[in-house]
């Protein structure tokens, strides 16, 4: 079977070009006005921004190997949001110290996770999905029915809106080239990095590489909670509201955008651009859909068929008898 | 007469560490519910775990291949829907009997559509049956978008009330389950199937089907899935397109409590089919300590991290002391 030689990030992004010049022809589209159709890319990688920060602890869970997923990060991004509303209370000194606590709490669970996944050696999958319970039954014991809070004016400002009037970027997006470019830095160009992808490749080869294979492992989960922490913050500060079921729906799209970026799930290969390029895509298909008033069947069947050709395009293992 | 060696008993038999924690947990649930073996609470509790053993007895034999099935949930609600909508609260038992038979094989060809993509195409198991839970639930909500429709209820009380020789159906139903792997457990598909999950190339180098392992262990997880949706629409004797999401997670920590190791080629069904009625005990106890309704879901959550947590502590405890 011959394979395709096009890298994912770069057919992640080709597809979403290609659907969204597509998506210009729908009745609602952009048609043929060029400025509503920067707004409307605009708008979109603005809306991607979220899942690619949460997606960029899963991308680094992941790459670790050893079945590394974290499941807990939906739950993880709904208590630093409540925590960040409660924590601000509409004032704006306050925010540094909510962004603090949001990444604490974030590494503190995520930690938690590492403890369990290489002390007990419990599978990733199931200790992340535990901690996701207890997670969200704390969310319910803070919560208590309703919270009282507020998001500071600089939160929205800094995320939700505008770099300036003449250069009309969203600062979520600028937020996220800088996240990018630390992410890259982070695998790529640090002894972390070269640790984590040599971990995922092989541990015991890695281990006897002068890996330290544990401390490692602890950092990965807890950097990747830190970041779930993170996203969390941003969510909050784009919505101004809080509830329950605000992180859930980020958590299987996180590890979709992975996959469709062609980080491997088995471990040891992978990059942060697949990752956002899978963001921008899995945002970009859910936003047409929604645009195009398909009702809620047709767009859950549409989503899961688009994931399942990605993987089939890209996401094959080794055959057997190669 | 040999000494007792824990390591021998937590190697030799999966199981017995799920069966030591469904003790404990049996014997709390009888300290708070004394009539709880009398006939009528005893087929009242087993008629509710039913559909998560059923769940959990098929998501181990894809475990045990050394895969993950997280479209189960989508599978229980498109047979639920089915039912639901195609027999309606009037029709009769003729009707019934003939869209049970539908259900299962909409059951195995989804079981079939997840092996073809994992088996043949090679697709990783978690990503490709995530996706394909999307395609099911949305084929369920294609079919019932609101909920509602049902199952007549004198169809549904045999279901509910049957309890041949003053047993509950469900205990029928398990030894039946239990007998049929034992068989499947001493064919040479047996052997395979614990061949590919233990090492999938190894096993494709002594001229193991692998391919064809592999998919009927997603088959067999589609079968299983569509008679526990059977079962939880007889016991709810209505229809909702979301009634299986949440049985995905429980299935697979099912699995896991009853000692089926998430890396395959370890454990058996029966551990598994102790789990889910282990689970099902501690909601049991959860609802009858009356504990604030507030915590829960935290106390739910910190019990199946604790059991799940328990044999690795043991071990590390263990080795501590030696």
């Amino acid at each position: 079977m011959r394979r395709l030689s096009i890298s994912p990030p770069v057919a992640a992004i080709l597809l979403a070009i290609i659907l969204f010049l597509l998506s210009g022809f729908l009745p609602n589209g952009f048609g043929n006005d060029i400025n509503v159709a920067i707004a409307q890319a605009t708008n979109i990688v603005r809306l991607a921004v979220f899942l690619g920060v949460i997606a960029a602890g899963q991308t680094l869970v992941i790459i670790s190997g050893f079945e590394g997923i974290d499941l807990s990060a939906g739950s993880v991004v709904t208590l630093t949001a409540i925590l960040t509303y409660v924590t601000v209370k509409g004032e704006d000194d306050k925010v540094l110290l909510a962004l603090l606590i949001s990444l604490a709490v974030g590494a503190l669970i995520g930690f938690v996770n590492g403890l369990g996944i290489t002390f007990l050696k419990i599978s990733p999958f199931v200790m992340t999905l535990g901690m996701s319970g207890v997670v969200t039954g704390l969310i319910i014991i803070i919560n208590h029915g309703n919270v009282s809070g507020k998001v500071a004016p600089i939160m929205t400002r800094l995320i939700a809106r505008p770099f300036s009037s003449s250069i009309p970027i969203p600062n979520a997006i600028i937020i996220w080239i800088i996240f990018g470019i630390l992410m890259w830095l982070l695998l790529e160009r640090t002894t972390f990095g070269k640790h984590l992808f040599a971990i995922g490749v092989n541990r015991v080869t890695a281990k006897l590489s002068g890996v330290n294979v544990t401390a490692t492992n602890l950092a990965v989960y807890s950097l990747a909670g830190a970041l779930a922490g993170f996203g969390g913050f941003l969510v909050v500060g784009n919505t101004g509201v809080v509830f329950i079921a605000l992180g859930q729906p980020f958590l299987f799209p996180s590890i979709a955008a992975v996959a469709v970026g062609g980080t491997l799930l088995s471990g040891g290969k992978g990059s942060y651009w697949g990752t956002m390029a899978g963001a921008i895509v899995l945002t970009l298909i859910t936003s047409l859909l929604t645009t195009m008033q398909m009702p809620d069947s047709v767009r859950r069947m549409v989503l899961g068929a688009t994931l399942l050709v990605m993987i089939s395009i890209y996401g094959r293992q080794r055959g057997f008898r190669q | 007469m040999k000494r007792f060696s824990w390591d021998e008993m937590m190697n030799r038999y999966p199981a017995f560490f799920a069966i030591l924690l469904l003790v404990v947990a049996l014997i709390i649930n009888l300290i708070l519910q004394p009539n709880m073996f009398a006939r009528d609470t005893l087929n009242s509790n087993m008629r509710v775990f039913l559909p998560m053993i059923l769940l959990a007895a098929g998501q181990a034999v894809v475990i045990l291949g050394g895969g993950i099935d997280i479209s189960v949930g989508g599978i229980v609600s498109i047979v639920n829907t089915i039912l639901a909508t195609q027999v309606g609260l009037n029709g009769s038992p003729e009707k019934m009997w003939a869209y049970v038979l539908v259900s299962l094989a909409a059951g195995i060809l989804a079981g079939a559509i997840n092996g073809f993509f994992i088996a043949f195409l090679r697709l990783q198991p978690i990503i490709t049956t995530y996706a394909t839970s999307f395609l099911y639930v949305g084929f369920a909500l294609f079919i019932l978008p609101n909920p509602g429709g049902g199952i007549p209820a004198d169809i549904a009380n045999v279901y509910r009330n049957t309890t041949p020789l003053g047993l509950p159906l469900a205990f029928y139903v398990i030894a039946v389950v239990l007998v049929i792997w034992m068989y499947i457990r001493s064919t040479r598909f047996g052997n395979y199937l614990y061949a590919v999950g233990g090492n999938a190339e190894a096993a494709y180098e002594t001229a193991v089907p692998v391919t064809w392992v592999l998919f009927s262990t997603y088959v067999v997880s589609g079968f299983m899935a569509a008679l526990a949706g059977i079962a939880i629409t007889m016991l709810s004797g209505s229809g909702n397109a979301e009634i299986g999401v949440p049985m995905t997670l429980t299935s697979i920590t099912a699995v896991v409590i009853g000692g089926t190791a998430l890396s395959g080629g370890v454990g058996g069904v029966a551990g598994p089919v102790v789990g889910a009625i282990t689970l099902g005990i501690i909601q049991n106890i959860i609802s009858f300590s009356r504990i604030d309704t507030w915590w829960e879901t935290f106390v739910k959550a910190t019990i199946i991290v604790v059991a799940l947590a328990a044999p690795g502590m043991i071990n590390l405890l263990r080795r501590k002391k030696l």
